[in-house]
């Protein structure tokens, strides 16, 4: 899994040299953090959107694609090839024949049947199943329509071939721990207390809110790993505890915030072993335009653009701790232009398109806003004064995280300020400025643009992928234009790490998701953890 | 005395039901729902026909008071409900962390009154002493220190500088890993409990029947054992009781920041996700804890000083 080391990408994260003067040291233990909650709330990965669980899935299962992170792209992990047709919807693939599951049964065709079934079966309310309907005949399995889902099919054992609906990648949604192959010999429910999976990890222990526990699996398809033996996945979910932990070297990651990512970086002793990546989440302030009138009219919404000093609010609030975002794709996917510029600073600019809307007296907009340092109301009090300078009067809204979702989605805001998920797929995203995506599913802006329809068609029919690629750029850099958010920035997450780990990488959908199985300690890892 | 401990005992029931009637319309009117905080970390985009099937699954398209008496109708089979997130039987999720909660508390506790009780009674047997300067300004102190805080500071200290202690976790079990969150939780206790024993001393030690005692030629040591122990031992139990009650209520700052895997982070998490089955399940134990204890010292107390239960 997630072999491939360009050098380039290493370099830009400043990795430690020494993962190549080194040899991989086999043993010892593996102190993670989970940051991202106080509890796993279930081990049925299938069965968890969230990215708590996800360290446990990373582990313990795997799905049918993985993600290289130095290539940027889904590759297979559960496939030895596959075969694909000529109109792209037909592929057929050639499965591991060593892989094997933790009880010993090796992976069948029957295995991903049972697997995308579970899924699919509309009852079982699993989040997984948004993935898996780009396979044809999945909502009609769902719905008890059909008795077998029609674009899946055992050629044999080790042969399977999935139909997909339209063409494209099935990569992108077939590597989702949430489509995590389990085993057809083993009752569902066993998944939530004891998982068996085919990853290189067998699941240990649970000590519900504190620990999972996984040892090292012997029989892993892939030779010559994992190299440690024991991985404590360890709940911390807060980043002073985590601080402390780290600092005391009793864990040998840590995710840092804006705060400790100044106070890591001035440490001589922290610097040197920082791991950088502006992750696939674009945070922004969405403005509503079945909501606040102004709001229908691009030169607002550029003007809004113009008038925040975005650089100064990274440098100052978030702590640089962030990559100024240029349109809605990220930085470093391949549908991302690098010749596109950020909106500059520009009040002048600004009340001048403010002026040309018939807004010269300017407007008033409120920003539904969660408590988030990062993007939250510290930053919609820190770019208010801005706006006031041009005229608008903002003022923010506080909800709590878990209504931020169902506020957006029910149409209940002028504005929001969200960090959103895009990436990695472009298709995927970019589907969200699409005028027929409903605005409860991610299109929260109600944006609508039959020019911006007609490039986004035209991309999600394309079968070539270089031609497709580059009708998405063109759809990106129309959403910058069109600018229905103020582009804040992508995320920059940080991960800290002891000078004796290796083999960690720059995972831009998400940095706290590590390969465990390429993972390795050396010699100068305290006594109990060798 | 049993007439009057089945009354007390009877008086739970409707505190646990004002209570339950209380967590349902707070929830209920908060905004976001468990099906839409799935979604609230941006990572997916909301499923529309998800929400609506988790939100029919669950029960959440019901009328408030139809869900309020099912509620209620479970509860009086000792079933606190399904929850959403894990699908696992709230008492069995509460079970798994309401022992590391209690070991916290019990810890704490007895670090609290292993030096405070002590504390506060030569404190008041040499008022104005500089011994009892030192204690209650060390109260006063420990009573205003946020945990949250103090426990970093802990941390820091025996943590990383001394490097004696584990710095979170729970270690398996392990006393180590005890040691800092149970302290950290225990100063809250432990300062009350030397201003209450020192306040209930002197009281007691300025009252007619101790001059008596003294007047009688009594030693000083017979009088504090024979006499001021035992009636100052009211107030104690009391302060007592009521922290430990309260101390797992506590716990849930201390068992986030240590890590720690008791059913006050499992509070946390399940607030955070709108787990609302989990969170009347957890609170409903914390408040019965709070009530059981309370019932039981005011048993004690009954047993200590007959004249209580006859007000």
């Amino acid at each position: 899994m997630l072999k491939r080391l360009s050098l380039a990408a290493l370099l830009s994260v400043g990795m430690a040299t020494m993962t190549f003067a080194q040899e991989p040291r086999y043993g010892g233990t593996f102190n993670f953090t989970a940051p991202y909650g106080s509890a796993f709330a279930t081990l049925d990965t299938q069965a968890s959107p969230s990215i708590q669980e996800q360290f446990l899935a990373f582990a313990i299962h795997r799905s049918l694609y993985s993600w290289d992170s130095h290539a940027n792209t889904p590759v297979l992990e559960l496939a030895d090839s596959v075969d694909t047709s000529d109109d792209g919807t037909t592929y057929t693939y050639h499965l591991k024949k060593n892989a094997v599951f933790h009880n010993g049964t090796p992976l069948t065709a029957d295995d991903f049947i049972f697997s995308f079934e579970r899924l699919a079966t509309a009852a079982n309310a699993l989040s997984g199943a948004s993935y898996i309907n780009i396979i044809k005949g999945v909502p009609e399995f769902g719905s008890g329509a059909a008795t077998e889902i029609e674009g899946l099919k055992k050629i044999d054992d080790h042969t399977l071939e999935i139909t997909l609906t339209t063409a494209g990648n099935p990569g992108f949604n077939l590597m989702e721990p949430t489509t995590a192959i389990y085993p057809a010999d083993v009752p569902l429910e066993q998944q939530a207390i004891n998982p068996v999976g085919l990853g290189a990890f067998v699941f240990k222990e649970h000590i519900p809110g504190s620990q999972i526990v996984v040892e090292r699996f012997d029989d892993y398809y892939e030779e010559g790993r994992p190299y440690l033996d024991r991985v404590n996945i360890i709940v911390m979910s807060e980043g002073s505890a985590r601080d402390v932990a780290f600092r005391n070297q009793e864990v040998d990651v840590s995710i840092l915030g804006p705060v400790q990512y100044s106070a890591y970086q001035a440490d001589p002793a922290l610097k040197d072993n920082l791991l950088e990546v502006a992750e696939t989440f674009t945070r922004n302030i969405g403005f509503s335009q079945t909501q606040v009138e102004a709001f229908k009219d691009k030169r607002v919404r550029q003007a809004i653009n113009y008038a925040i000093n975005t650089d100064l609010i990274i440098e100052r609030l978030v702590k640089g701790k962030a990559v100024r975002a240029v349109s809605w794709l990220p930085v470093g996917l391949p549908a991302f232009d690098a010749d596109a510029e950020p909106y500059p600073y520009d009040p002048e600019k600004a009340k001048e398109l403010l002026k040309e809307a018939g807004y010269e007296d300017g407007f008033e907009f409120e920003v539904t806003a969660t408590p988030n340092e990062s993007w939250g109301v510290p930053i919609v009090e820190a770019i208010l004064p801005m706006l006031a300078q041009v005229g608008i009067t903002v003022r923010p809204r506080p909800v709590e995280s878990a209504a931020l979702a169902s506020t957006v989605s029910a149409d209940n805001f002028q504005a929001y300020i969200w960090s959103n998920l895009t990436g990695p797929d472009p298709l995927t995203v970019m589907r969200c400025f699409w005028s027929q995506t409903p605005q409860s599913a991610c299109n929260y802006t109600a944006y609508s643009n039959p020019e911006y329809d007609k490039i986004y068609e035209a991309a999600r029919a394309e079968r070539d992928p270089a031609k497709q690629l580059e009708l998405l750029k063109q759809a990106n850099n129309f959403i910058q234009e069109e600018a229905p958010v103020w582009f804040f920035n992508y995320n920059k997450a940080v991960m800290a790490y002891q000078p004796w780990v290796h083999g960690l990488v720059p995972n831009a959908t998400e940095l706290a998701l590590q390969p465990y199985d390429d993972i390795w300690i050396d010699d100068t890892a305290p006594a109990n953890r060798k | 005395m049993l007439r009057f401990a089945l009354r007390r005992i009877l008086q739970i029931i409707p505190t646990v039901i004002v209570v339950a009637l209380l967590i349902f319309v707070i929830f209920s009117v908060v905004p976001g729902s468990f099906a839409a905080s799935l979604f609230s970390d941006g990572r997916t985009s909301a499923d529309p026909q998800l929400i609506a099937r988790l939100t029919a699954e669950f029960g959440l398209d019901k009328p408030l008071h139809e869900r309020f008496f099912t509620y209620l109708w479970d509860l009086a089979r000792f079933d606190l409900g399904t929850s959403f997130r894990t699908r696992l039987p709230v008492i069995q999720m509460i079970n798994e962390r309401i022992w590391a909660s209690l070991e916290l508390a019990a810890a704490a506790m007895v670090f609290a009154i292993a030096i405070g009780v002590p504390l506060g009674f030569m404190a008041a047997l040499r008022p104005g002493s500089i011994l009892d300067t030192v204690t209650m300004i060390g109260a006063v102190s420990g009573l205003s220190l946020p945990q949250f805080w103090l426990g970093l500071l802990m941390m820091l200290l025996f943590a990383l500088h001394l490097n004696w202690l584990p710095s979170f976790g729970y270690g398996g079990g392990s006393f180590r890993n005890l040691i800092l969150p149970a302290v950290t939780l225990g100063v809250t206790p432990l300062a009350l409990l030397a201003r209450t024993t020192r306040a209930g001393v002197l009281d007691v030690m300025n009252s007619d029947f101790i001059r008596t005692a003294h007047s009688k030629g009594m030693s000083e040591g017979a009088v504090v054992r024979r006499h001021v122990a035992r009636n100052a031992l009211v107030l104690i139990v009391t302060t007592v009781g009521l922290q430990f009650g309260s101390l797992i209520g506590q716990a849930v700052v201390i068992e986030k920041l240590f890590a720690w895997p008791g059913i006050g982070s499992l509070l946390v998490d399940s607030v955070a996700i709108r787990d609302i089955p989990v969170v009347q399940g957890t609170i409903l134990v914390i408040v019965l804890w709070f009530l059981v204890i309370n019932t039981v010292v005011d048993l004690l107390y009954a047993a200590i000083d007959p004249r209580i239960k006859q007000e």
